[in-house]
């Protein structure tokens, strides 16, 4: 698909992901999955583009996203992952995580599990700010400072590390099976083992002195030691987990928050960011250039973009180089978006190669 | 006291009986809360209601169709404050067009959303619902329509009627229906609407359209094909003005008088006498007004009737001109109904080029600002108003973008389009927004985190802080010390931080162990923010290099910590308790020289308690005495083996200051030390 799609829906969007392809049949990702923010009744919503799933779809309307079905969504959804083809899992703010079914059949979603006040305070509710599956495993972490482990198929709580963060847990991810990174809003990085018994963590990473927050990380999907993470500056970090206590590399990115960054699972050469700014950034590494360079235009994105949003026109590309490799297309999605660039971008996704 | 431009409407609360209680009120940004009261001036609260109720102004902002109206109006507005003043102003016009016509296809693109969930939705409430918000839009892209036309895109004459002609026509697109309607019937020429299509597109001046139909009917009636073929060649002939050709105006005006010479000589000759309806058409041509207005069904309004008779009456009309026509054709279209619709005085207003007149109907005809905010600043940036000083406020524009903004903030998602508006706002706006923005509720902190980065952006240090410090009594609240922390660092508050601290050394006292090890280990720079957290943060480190093992640097942190006045009084105790392992350690750590100064530490303490507190229980009195007995007595022997340390390096000399140290520890409590200074000068002697 060239160019971009924006569409304008009745709420706001805080996330938004694509659903998985099996890895077998070459097909594009056509189903995506967003979460509302800040409205009065919030919802998770599936969109298709493309012909298939819904039947009324006039000419003019191709490539444009068709609302497959939604469901209420107590609390901002503060996070949103895709357990497997038609499970997703939720972060509230309210503290609850959801697992909802989307059943293919009948184009509805239901709640399957829910977990009320997972992340809690003594009196209060305590929002979940992120989550992380490795099927059938899911992580959640809260303002709370909790790391919740739950399995999708079991009733309870597996296991919970209290007082994993004195502050606030923003993102996590998986570094391998049993190996989980947290970023906080310190600034630091924390690596959770839960081979071992004890609540403290095996490896805490830093940058030293500025303790600026961390918004988001991503794992490089092949190379488990090579973690990218984007703060309250707009700073886009890389990290070698494996070495030292000091980010491997530190680049200028955004001018304010950078809300969520993704390699490219196929591509990881890849990397895009997406900021408060309502700017979206494709990083690519190449192998001759060191410093970073700017490079417009020439990639194909589909930005579905929404609520407050229109078509993105100030993008901008951004070319640099962390590791060494070559360049090819990818598929982003963002939402949240103005081409004045006067809102910010809540959310990106990566999935598969162009379309 | 001013007059009241309309009576106000009145809303009918549920469950309220106005004639015996009475109502209070408080006003918000948008709407009103609503309470009963009891009118007394005592009194007992018997019988008070326990409903609060709210009524809103505005519910059109709570639509999720007419959501889409705002945010995509927000993002023509921000565009449309990037048109720099330094821009001639030739280049400007067309871009004012444009924007203006950016609005209009945002509302013509909602107004047909709501249409098709109107005839879709089985709910007739809704339904009506959904009608009557239609219409408010058709009406308001109306007004706006001819607002670019006149206003903005100021035709001057000859054009001016054709896009006059332009907006009559989108407005009344009816006629296209019904013409498919006759034309795909089996018999067009014989269809009941016929001649109503025919001289619909007449009226609407598309002579090319109005002749293709005309054709089907000549060719049914072969013996009045000559009949046909002259009103036709009439209809073709009508000069059109073209203002992208070099022909003047009175060029045009001397073709057009030609042709209405040769219609109005076809009428005298009775060429259509025969055809009652092509002698109507024939009429219409030369603009006959009786005939115009007994086509009234047709125009169904007066500005299309207007329009119509300035076409075929007056087309080099000059937009000074135009009240007159528009009055006159008013009151010629209208004589039958007594009062005029606010539309129509609001188009009425526009034709007589009464700009504030429109705004002022239309802020009271409509029930929200968003057309009228939206629509003066455009206005506003044409230059088009003069500095209409308001009495309140700085000028027209601002206190209406306010307002809609104000609107906007209540809202609980639409709350971040309105900052934009106050960011254009010049005078005012900043207030609004400093007051508004501290008053978001904050449910998470990514949505705090959003709120700061607004406030950060417009150097609004002062919201900052009291966000940060909501953010950080929230956490406090819950117990997340850490968390409390770090929001008071970021809000640069030294009172709340000291707090903070306060609690964590309280709860070290109580347990003996730090929380929240990973903030406080690395506070950084920001440990100076406040007395009290720099101690935390060196206590901590003390502690670090006290598990590490790192004796003597503790050792001197410790020290230092009490005699750079650091450590808050009250915790010298517990810092001279800490001392206690380490002198207590085989290895000498503090020298003669520390030790003489935790020694003067101890006792400017015990000085100061001299004084017997009565509150105090006995108990906590004789631990404490043991505690400094402990304390004098460890000191003491310190000191000793400190002194034979450091002599043992200098031959002799030991022995005497070993019985000097002793006496030491045999002195009475409260008894003063030597002076440290005596003691210092002493020593050089000694080793002379």
């Amino acid at each position: 698909m060239e160019g971009i799609n924006a569409k304008y829906v009745s709420q706001k969007i805080s996330k938004t992901r694509w659903r998985p392809v099996s890895s077998s049949s070459l097909q594009q990702p056509d189903i995506f999955a967003t979460g509302s923010w800040d409205n009065e009744d919030n919802k998770i919503s599936i969109w298709s583009i493309g012909e298939n799933g819904i039947s009324s779809m006039d000419d003019e309307f191709e490539g444009d996203p068709q609302l497959v079905c939604e469901h209420k969504h107590n609390g901002d959804v503060l996070d949103l992952q895709f357990l497997d083809q038609d499970r997703i899992v939720t972060a509230s703010s309210t503290g609850a995580v959801i697992i909802f079914r989307h059943h293919h059949n009948s184009q509805t979603l239901s709640v399957s599990q829910l977990w009320e006040r997972a992340h809690h305070y003594p009196c209060d509710n305590a929002p979940c700010t992120g989550i992380v599956c490795n099927s059938p495993e899911i992580v959640t972490v809260g303002e709370d400072g909790r790391i919740i482990l739950f399995r999708a198929d079991q009733e309870g709580v597996l296991r919970t590390i209290e007082n994993a963060d004195s502050s606030t847990i923003h993102a996590v991810t998986f570094l391998r099976t049993t190996e989980i990174l947290t970023v906080n809003s310190i600034g630091q990085l924390k690596i959770w083992d839960f081979r071992q018994q004890g609540n403290e963590p095996s490896q805490i990473l830093s940058l030293t002195g500025d303790r600026v927050p961390l918004h988001c990380v991503d794992r490089h999907p092949n190379q488990q030691h090579i973690v990218a993470t984007g703060g309250q500056d707009g700073m886009l970090c890389i990290w070698d987990v494996r070495q030292g206590n000091m980010p491997f590399s530190l680049m200028e990115a955004h001018s304010a928050e950078m809300w969520e960054v993704h390699f490219h699972p196929s591509n990881p050469d890849h990397l895009f960011s997406c900021s408060e700014d309502g700017s979206l950034l494709h990083w690519e590494t190449s192998s001759n250039s060191d410093t970073p360079s700017f490079l417009q235009g020439g990639r194909n994105t589909s930005i579905v973009s929404r609520s407050a949003l229109a078509p993105a026109g100030g993008n901008q590309s951004l070319i640099s180089s962390w590791l060494t490799g070559d360049s090819s297309k990818g598929r982003l999605e963002t939402t949240h978006m103005l081409p004045s660039q006067t809102l910010s971008v809540n959310s990106l996704d990566v999935l598969g190669q162009c379309l | 006291m001013e007059e009241v431009d309309v009576e106000p409407t009145t809303t009918p609360i549920p469950g309220f009986d106005s004639n015996q209680k009475h109502l209070g009120f408080v006003w918000g940004p948008g709407d009103i809360l609503v309470y009963e009261t009891i009118y007394k001036a005592s009194g007992g609260s018997a019988g008070g209601c326990p409903f609060v109720h709210e009524v809103r102004k505005d519910e059109d902002i709570y639509s999720p169709i007419l959501r889409k109206l705002f945010n995509e109006s927000h993002h023509i507005f921000v565009g449309l404050q990037r048109i720099r003043e330094d821009m001639p102003s030739k280049n400007k016009k067309p871009q004012f067009v444009s924007i203006s016509k950016n609005y209009r296809s945002v509302i013509r693109a909602c107004m047909e959303e709501l249409q098709q969930v109107a005839v879709s939705t089985q709910d007739a409430a809704l339904a009506t619902q959904y009608g009557s918000q239609v219409s408010i839009l058709l009406a308001v892209e109306l007004i706006w329509n001819l607002c670019e036309v006149l206003f903005i895109d100021a035709a001057p004459a000859g054009s001016l009627v054709l896009h006059l002609l332009d907006w009559v026509r989108l407005h009344k697109a009816d006629v296209d229906e019904k013409a498919r309607e006759v034309l795909a019937s089996e018999s067009p020429a014989e269809h009941q609407a016929y001649w109503d299509v025919v001289i619909s597109y007449v009226l609407q001046g598309r002579m090319d359209e109005a002749r293709q139909v005309l054709v089907k009917q000549a060719a049914l009636q072969p013996a009045a094909r000559a009949m046909f073929k002259l009103l036709d060649n009439l209809l073709m002939k009508m000069p059109i003005f073209n203002p992208g050709e070099t022909q003047t105006l009175t060029e045009f005006d001397v073709k057009w008088r030609h042709w209405r010479e040769e219609v109005d000589r076809c009428l005298q000759d009775q060429s259509f006498a025969s055809n009652p309806h092509l002698e109507d058409i024939c009429k219409i041509l030369v603009g006959d007004e009786d005939v115009l207005l007994e086509h009234k069904e047709l125009l169904s309004t007066w500005y299309h009737f207007l329009v119509t008779r300035l076409l075929f009456s007056h087309p080099t009309v000059k937009p000074t001109e135009l009240h007159y026509y528009a009055q006159s054709s008013m009151h010629m279209f209208l004589d039958t109904r007594s009062v005029p619709e606010p539309l129509d005085s609001i188009l009425l207003a526009a034709f007589e080029f009464d700009i504030h007149q429109v705004i002022k109907d239309c802020s009271i005809a409509l029930n929200n600002w968003w057309f009228v905010g939206h629509l003066t600043d455009l206005l506003d940036h044409c230059k088009l108003l003069q500095s209409h000083n308001l009495h309140f406020g700085s000028n027209l524009r601002e206190f209406l973008l306010l307002e809609y903004a104000s609107g906007l903030f209540t809202h609980h998602s639409l709350w971040q389009l309105a900052v934009d508006y106050f960011d254009h706002c010049p005078e005012f706006g900043r207030v609004y927004l400093e007051l508004q923005i501290e008053r978001v509720p904050l449910d998470t902190e990514r949505k705090a985190l959003k709120v700061i980065r607004i406030c950060e952006q417009r150097q609004m240090t002062e919201q900052v802080r009291s966000i940060c410090k909501i953010m950080a009594k929230k956490a406090l609240r819950n117990n997340r010390l850490g968390s409390a922390l770090s929001w008071s660092i970021r809000a640069k508050d030294a009172a709340f931080a000291t707090l903070i601290s306060e609690r964590f050394l309280q709860d070290y006292c109580a347990n003996g162990t730090f929380s929240d090890l990973d903030l406080i280990d690395n506070l950084g720079p920001a440990m100076l923010l406040s007395d009290r957290l720099t101690f935390l943060g060196k206590y901590r480190e003390f502690h670090r290099l006290y598990g590490e093992k790192r004796f003597l640097d503790a050792a001197k942190l410790l020290l230092s910590l009490m005699t750079a006045k650091i450590a808050p009084r009250s915790f010298w105790m517990t810092l001279l308790t800490d001392a206690l392992p380490l002198l207590e350690q085989i290895e000498v750590i503090f020298s003669a020289d520390q030790t003489h100064e935790l020694m003067f530490c101890l006792e400017e303490l015990t000085s100061e308690k001299s004084v017997p507190n009565p509150d105090r229980p006995m108990q906590d009195e004789d631990i404490e005495t043991t505690k400094i007995e402990l304390l004098r007595l460890a000191l003491a022997r310190n000191l000793a083996m400190a002194i034979v340390k450091e002599r043992e390096s200098i031959e002799g000399l030991v022995g005497g200051w070993v019985a000097g140290a002793v006496v030491l520890t045999g002195m009475q409590p409260g008894q003063p030390f030597w002076r440290r200074r005596q003691d210092r000068d002493w020593e050089p002697q000694v080793i002379g």
